[in-house]
């Protein structure tokens, strides 16, 4: 048992190290990677396409995909070594984990060799980077309860309906749309899957203003949005398959979120928080707290070095990684609560000049009860341990082989 | 990246596993709990006949010669039968004191018997209510002689000598004390797990060797680190299997119709559950690093580990009851076994509330 590298994944490291020291610049000890805030702008977008297109000349883009779409076929272990030594270079953050972590496999999956030829290139470079349409004002956990229609029209079909949550919907150039096209069926066999231009006549992009301020997703509003049947992946009314396929990917690809303030951080808070005279280090309840807090952090770490080890022992990761984000989201927001509770009422305020590191504490305050409900609330994350990890029988369906047509939907509150 | 126990390793925790599958089914634990015996002999000869009780002690001790890895994987095991025998006493926290801090002499004189299983050791450190601290040390070490109440102290009616902590000239010395001398009187005190056995030990001038030197209070904290690492094992091991146990009983238990684990409710605190043992085992692996390379961050991984573990087990044991319904809570159901024995493990080496705050304590500046 120990921490090290095998000789051939020290070997791929260096590889990989001497590259990026040649390529970008490395982080000071002191000094955080570039926010996500910049992600999204115009220079954010551009900055992001220009290092992707660097990577993939050099071969390091999208490392685990076929040689044929333009990866190498490398092994899931070196794209974590990959990932874990570009975390340590001033590099813009990535705009394309959406196409390259959830798309673009779904693609090889079920799309036909014209969609393959046609689409993964162009998305491992970043020249053209996607975004997915699923979740619904109506189909969020339920996804597969989804309203929004496509109707056949010759060899096109028209899409009318509405799409929520789509992360980066106005700087991409194409989205992955999952439709209704048969509402008479079952809801999980009435279901079609395109690739949509995000640019087409008929889709209208509104930002969502979230409770932190920010506005990291969209709105997307379809009206008779023509679709070419070409850009259909799998087969008519055979779309919820493909989903499963992208779904599964998200889950492998969203941890509990990386960066944001740590347990080092919360400790220089107690430390520096006075309590009637004291630190509030000190104090005897403060330290229990600190002690938990230290225990589920380094729980989930040592847990990631476990998967990890997996991994580089050829295995393929499986739904236990739920884990990660069950356990680090609501983490994350207890931090965040308790930091604002040792600056006692001034742990109210979001003013940097007043509380520590630019008000980061209320900014992940704000910011992470989003991260217990984006791609799997807490409550579906425990579903999908308890059936698939555990083998616990699967929820009960009342609407499983209903026609969707008759299925209840949304409040029903008059 | 090579954070997991090796194949060789893991079939050891195998073969231990089908072991006392066969050997220490949960009615051995029973019947240690419904009699006045305070452990089972049968049981723990058939495990020094397999050389565990030697795992960790080095072959001119007359030892395996295997390390603390082997040593986690084996506690794991014994946790999950809940072994009713003096394992951690012994092999914990005897043989880890000697190990790390015994003369040669020491080390020829009591590691082969522990080897063997011939002798138990065990180690008193408690004497009143409490989380322990130096200032609570009453016994005094003069002079060779040892004199004053220890207790609770594990298996030390059944123990043939112990690792025992006292006031000591300036400070606190840890010394040996043959249990079966002169000036040692003992008796079994009852507990709320009577499969595993404790006593209130009295030492009145009983002759005794200092073991170490130095501060002997920080030869205790390193002795506690280093069993607190291997009873997570044993903790975790229970967890597991009061898991698995509960699992498999909502599986077949049908209520309104259908298997009470389809219910959502109890769905959720089963993935919950599993969640927290997860964790813990994640804490314990460090810990078992961290002990098996001597390094360092031992002072503070052995708090993660110990605390975590801690926790899971009660927490399994507590829902093992809960989602057993009433039946749960009869005498002839297995699962009081499981409660009894998560309290005192969660106890023997000091609350999770120590270790928490201890491990604040030592978290690096």
């Amino acid at each position: 048992m120990d921490f090290n590298d095998t000789p051939e994944e020290a070997a791929f490291r260096a590889e990989v190290r001497a590259w990026l020291d040649a390529n970008a610049q490395r982080l000071r000890a002191d000094e955080a990677a570039p926010g996500m805030e910049e992600r999204g702008t115009p220079g954010g977008v551009k900055r992001a396409q220009e290092w992707q297109a660097k990577k993939a000349d050099a071969g390091w883009a999208c490392m685990t995909w076929p040689v044929q779409y333009g990866g190498r076929g490398a092994s899931r272990i070196q794209q974590v070594i990959w990932n874990q030594e570009e975390s340590h270079y001033k590099t813009p953050p990535s705009i394309f984990a959406i196409g390259q972590g959830m798309l673009g496999p779904t693609i090889m999956a079920h799309g036909t060799d014209e969609q393959k030829q046609r689409y993964l290139r162009p998305m491992l470079r970043g020249e053209e980077i996607w975004c997915q349409l699923f979740s619904e004002p109506a189909a969020g956990s339920d996804l597969a309860g989804l309203r929004t229609t496509a109707v056949r029209d010759g060899d096109h079909w028209v899409i009318n309906g509405q799409k929520i949550w789509t992360t980066g919907a106005h700087y991409c150039k194409w989205g992955m749309v999952v439709t209704r096209t048969d509402p008479s069926a079952p809801k999980h066999k009435g279901i079609t899957y395109f690739i949509v231009d995000m640019k087409a006549p008929g889709i209208e992009i509104r930002p969502i203003k979230q409770i932190s301020g920010m506005s990291a997703f969209n709105e997307v509003f379809f009206t008779d949005v023509r679709v070419p049947d070409s850009n259909r992946i799998g087969a008519v009314n055979d779309g919820w398959r493909g989903a499963l396929t992208t779904l599964m990917n998200e889950r492998a690809a969203i941890g509990g979120g990386a960066g944001g303030p740590d347990f080092e951080d919360l400790v220089r808070v107690a430390k520096q928080s006075d309590w009637d005279g004291r630190p509030a280090f000190e104090d005897r309840a403060v330290r229990q707290r600190l002690a938990r807090f230290y225990i589920r952090a380094k729980g989930l770490q040592y847990t990631a070095y476990r998967t990890q080890t997996a991994l580089s022992r050829g295995a393929t990761p499986g739904p236990e990684s739920s884990i990660g984000k069950l356990v680090g989201a609501p983490l994350r927001q207890e931090m965040a609560s308790f930091a604002m509770d040792l600056l006692g009422p001034a742990g109210a305020l979001m003013e940097g000049a007043i509380v520590p590191d630019d008000a980061v504490w209320q900014l992940s305050y704000l910011g992470s009860p989003g991260l217990r409900i984006a791609g799997g609330t807490d409550e579906i994350l425990r579903n999908i341990i308890a059936e698939r990890v555990l083998g616990l029988p699967p929820e009960i369906r009342v609407d499983k082989d209903v026609p969707f047509k008759n299925i209840p939907t949304g409040s029903q509150n008059k | 990246m090579n954070f997991d126990f090796s194949d060789d390793q893991k079939l050891l925790q195998q073969t231990a596993n089908e072991y006392l599958s066969e050997h220490a089914p949960l009615s051995v634990c029973r019947a240690v709990l419904e009699s006045e015996a305070a452990y089972s002999e049968t049981l723990w000869k058939g495990i020094a006949e397999l050389g565990w009780l030697g795992t960790a002690i080095p072959e001119e001790y007359g030892g395996a010669g295997f390390g603390r890895l082997e040593l986690a994987v084996l506690a794991n095991e014994i946790g999950r039968s809940l072994a009713p025998i003096p394992f951690a006493s012994s092999a914990y926290l005897a043989c880890e004191a000697i190990l790390q801090f015994g003369s040669d002499a020491q080390k020829r004189h009591y590691l082969p018997k522990l080897a063997t299983g011939e002798w138990i050791g065990t180690f008193a450190h408690v004497e009143k209510l409490g989380a322990p601290g130096p200032a609570a040390i009453a016994t005094k070490f003069e002079g060779g002689k040892l004199s004053g109440t220890k207790v609770p102290v594990l298996d030390g009616d059944v123990a043939h000598f112990a690792v025992v902590t006292a006031k000591g000239g300036a400070g606190v010395v840890t010394v040996l004390v043959d249990l079966g001398g002169d000036g040692v009187e003992r008796t079994s005190v009852r507990s709320v797990d009577p499969s595993r056995s404790m006593a209130s030990v009295r030492f009145e001038n009983a002759p005794a060797q200092p073991l170490g030197s130095g501060d002997g209070w920080a030869i205790a904290q390193n002795v506690l680190d280093r069993a607190a690492v291997l009873m997570a094992f044993e903790q975790l091991g229970g967890a597991q299997r009061a898991f698995e146990i509960t699992r498999e009983f909502c599986l077949g238990r049908y209520a309104f119709g259908r298997p009470i684990a389809s219910f959502q409710a109890i769905k959720h605190r089963l993935a919950d559950l599993y969640v927290e043992v997860e964790l813990a085992r994640s804490n314990a692996y460090y810990g078992a690093w961290a002990l098996s390379n001597e390094s360092p961050e031992l002072n503070v991984a052995a708090c993660g580990a110990r605390a975590s573990a801690s926790d899971a087990f009660e927490l399994a044991a507590t829902e093992m009851i809960q989602l057993h319904g009433g039946v749960g809570y009869t005498w002839e159901y297995d699962c009081h076994l499981f409660y009894r024995r998560a309290k005192l493990l969660g106890l023997v080496l000091g609350n999770a509330h120590q270790w928490r705050e201890q491990l604040i304590e030592r978290l690096p500046a």
